[in-house]
């Protein structure tokens, strides 16, 4: 199967992944190439076979809703490129 | 070197013969002499390391020691290290000091092991060749014009070279079983969940897995002692108790079924490691084994499930890097979207890109069934084959890769040549599997491996059966010359 640049610049812009005009055509090129391998899937008859979404079929432990963890947002927030009073920063999202 | 082997080193430390001190030393030494050359450890924390190895030798005097205490070691630098740069081989972990350890990281230091520091990798472990890393690809010490394997290639490469006795690796299509095949040393492994993954960087949760890289099945086994073990920090860890990966080494292996999948000896298979390959087996019919012939008929549909699979795992759990809570930020982003759009450009590399936008592709509204589903739906199959096969034969055997180790540069250009030479290793990933791959003979002078895959949580008996075809060959014992 075979994507056109649009479609890269689409999935690009999902990803949140700036792609260089200049490297849109190499780009496509190689993931045209990944998704005619993984079509070999398409041949293999699959109906009623169940998705296997973890090797050991294992299901999501619980635990005990209590508090196990300590407040460290100081140190997690010493390697965060901006903060302020607590608050990770990001460019103004609303005027 | 101070010892041929972890187990060697663990003696001499055992006996007075040797500190910890003297032994990370001479690690240090070995790297500080040879890693222009090799690349294969791109964070060196010496002064830690003989603070930690004075340590261990106080502690061995204080009548208080295991087999690892004092042993130095190296970790791949996917695992969380608190306060030493964690870059996952990225220019977006460039600046990274993790704030807490990796639970493997904790288990060893616990263990009295003493890290000497980080070693190479592809970027996020996604590739087959150390080629992907920011910092430059690690080398093979057989021939540094070749590539170490991936993505644990720098680990392999400084085991091989005696830059440490062992290493940590992780492997999610092949990453521990690939490099140490290229390198010619052992490397497990362990089925998913036996090793906790917290503090390892994620890439493709449902197939990642830690394991040891060492010279020995022996070494491997103490490593894993270690390692193993349920963690209530990571959701998929196994509750389940941890073997005695040492204590059955010795056993006999006559009567052993080894089942040998027709696939893996098939088309494509490089002449020099079929013949390394056919005469290790040969090896184990004089132990006393009995070959058996099977059919693993899906092996080809791995490649494609996987590199579903895989990059749609990674495309989500790379997600985390926006730029706003640690890692590499763009400069004077104009909004919020910049900010995100520009810092992945900027962070990952060109394979990384790839996998994160055929992950998002595979995800997104209206291909979900035909490639996430799908791949998931022949996951099952493959792993019914493997699990099949298991009904009638112990251990399946076959080589690790197709080919020896390849030039740098080789395989650049190809992304899809370069999966397809994981087709032995990534079926195991799949199934959930443990897998090895042992030191096995040369291919025009250089490492081939055997690989070994075993049913669920067999670690102990797959260490057995490479132990005892170590004491009855001496392909482990092959260095490099440096």
């Amino acid at each position: 199967m075979s994507v056109d640049q649009a479609e890269i610049e689409k999935i690009a812009q999902l990803a949140r992944i700036r792609v260089a005009p200049a490297d849109i055509t190499e780009l496509t090129d190689r993931i045209t190439g990944i998704l005619d391998l993984v079509d070999q899937m398409q041949a293999v008859d699959t109906a009623g076979v169940e998705p296997l979404a973890s090797p050991l079929n294992a299901s999501q432990r619980l635990r005990e809703d209590a508090v196990t963890e300590s407040d460290r947002h100081v140190d997690f927030q010493a390697i965060a490129p901006v903060t302020e009073a607590d608050l990770y920063l990001v460019p103004k999202v609303i005027d | 070197m101070t010892a041929p082997t972890l187990t060697a080193l663990s003696t001499k430390l055992e006996r007075g013969e040797l500190s910890s001190v003297e032994a990370t030393r001479d690690c240090l030494a070995r790297i500080e002499a040879h890693n222009d050359a090799l690349n294969a450890v791109i964070t060196v924390t010496a002064e830690q390391a003989l603070a930690d190895a004075a340590a261990a030798d106080a502690r061995r005097a204080a009548g208080d020691a295991g087999p690892l205490t004092g042993i130095p070691l190296l970790h791949k630098d996917i695992f969380c290290t608190a306060g030493v740069r964690t870059s996952c081989g990225s220019r977006m972990l460039d600046n990274f000091l993790p704030p807490y350890d990796a639970t493997v990281v904790t288990r060893l230091h616990a263990a009295g092991a003493v890290m000497l520091g980080k070693t190479n990798l592809d970027e996020f472990a996604m590739g087959s060749s150390n080629e992907n890393s920011y910092y430059g690809a690690a080398r093979n010490p057989w021939d540094t014009s070749r590539v170490p394997g991936g993505s644990s290639g720098g680990s392999a490469a400084a085991v091989a070279a005696g830059f440490a006795p062992a290493a940590t690796g992780t492997d999610t299509g092949g990453s521990i079983r690939q490099p140490a095949a290229f390198c010619g040393i052992t490397g497990l492994k362990p089925t998913y969940g036996r090793v906790s993954r917290l503090g390892m960087v994620a890439y493709a949760s449902s197939l990642d897995q830690g394991g040891p890289m060492a010279a020995t099945a022996e070494d491997c086994a103490l490593l894993l002692q270690a390692m193993a073990g349920f963690d209530p920090a990571d959701s998929t860890s196994a509750e389940r108790e941890v073997d005695d990966y040492s204590g059955g080494l010795e056993a006999d292996l006559t009567g052993l079924k080894i089942g040998l999948p027709g696939e893996y000896f098939g088309a494509g298979l490089d002449p020099g490691i079929e013949a390394a390959v056919r005469a290790a087996l040969a090896e184990y019919e004089a132990l006393g084994a009995e070959l058996v012939e099977i059919s693993l008929p899906r092996t080809h549909l791995a490649v494609p499930a996987y590199y579903v699979i895989a990059p749609a795992e990674a495309s989500t759990n790379l997600s985390r890097y926006d730029g706003v809570r640690y890692g590499h930020r763009c400069d004077d982003p104009a909004d919020l979207i910049d900010l995100y759009t520009r810092t992945r450009e900027e962070g990952f590399g060109a394979e990384v890109k790839r996998r994160i936008l055929v992950g998002t592709y595979a995800l997104s509204a209206g291909y979900y069934d035909a490639y996430y589903r799908k791949a998931q739906q022949i996951r099952r199959l493959i792993q019914q084959d493997f699990l099949s096969a298991f009904d009638n034969v112990d251990v399946i055997m076959g080589p690790t890769t197709p080919h020896p180790a390849w030039v740098l540069g080789e395989k650049t250009d190809d992304p899809v040549a370069m999966y397809l030479e994981d087709i032995y290793t990534l079926g195991v990933n799949l199934a959930g599997l443990p897998g090895m791959s042992i030191p096995a003979g040369f291919a025009d002078g250089l490492p081939v491996g055997l690989q070994l895959i075993g049913p669920h949580f067999s670690e102990a008996r797959l260490l057995n059966i490479a132990h005892r075809f170590q004491q009855a060959t001496d392909w482990h014992t092959r260095r490099p010359t440096l």
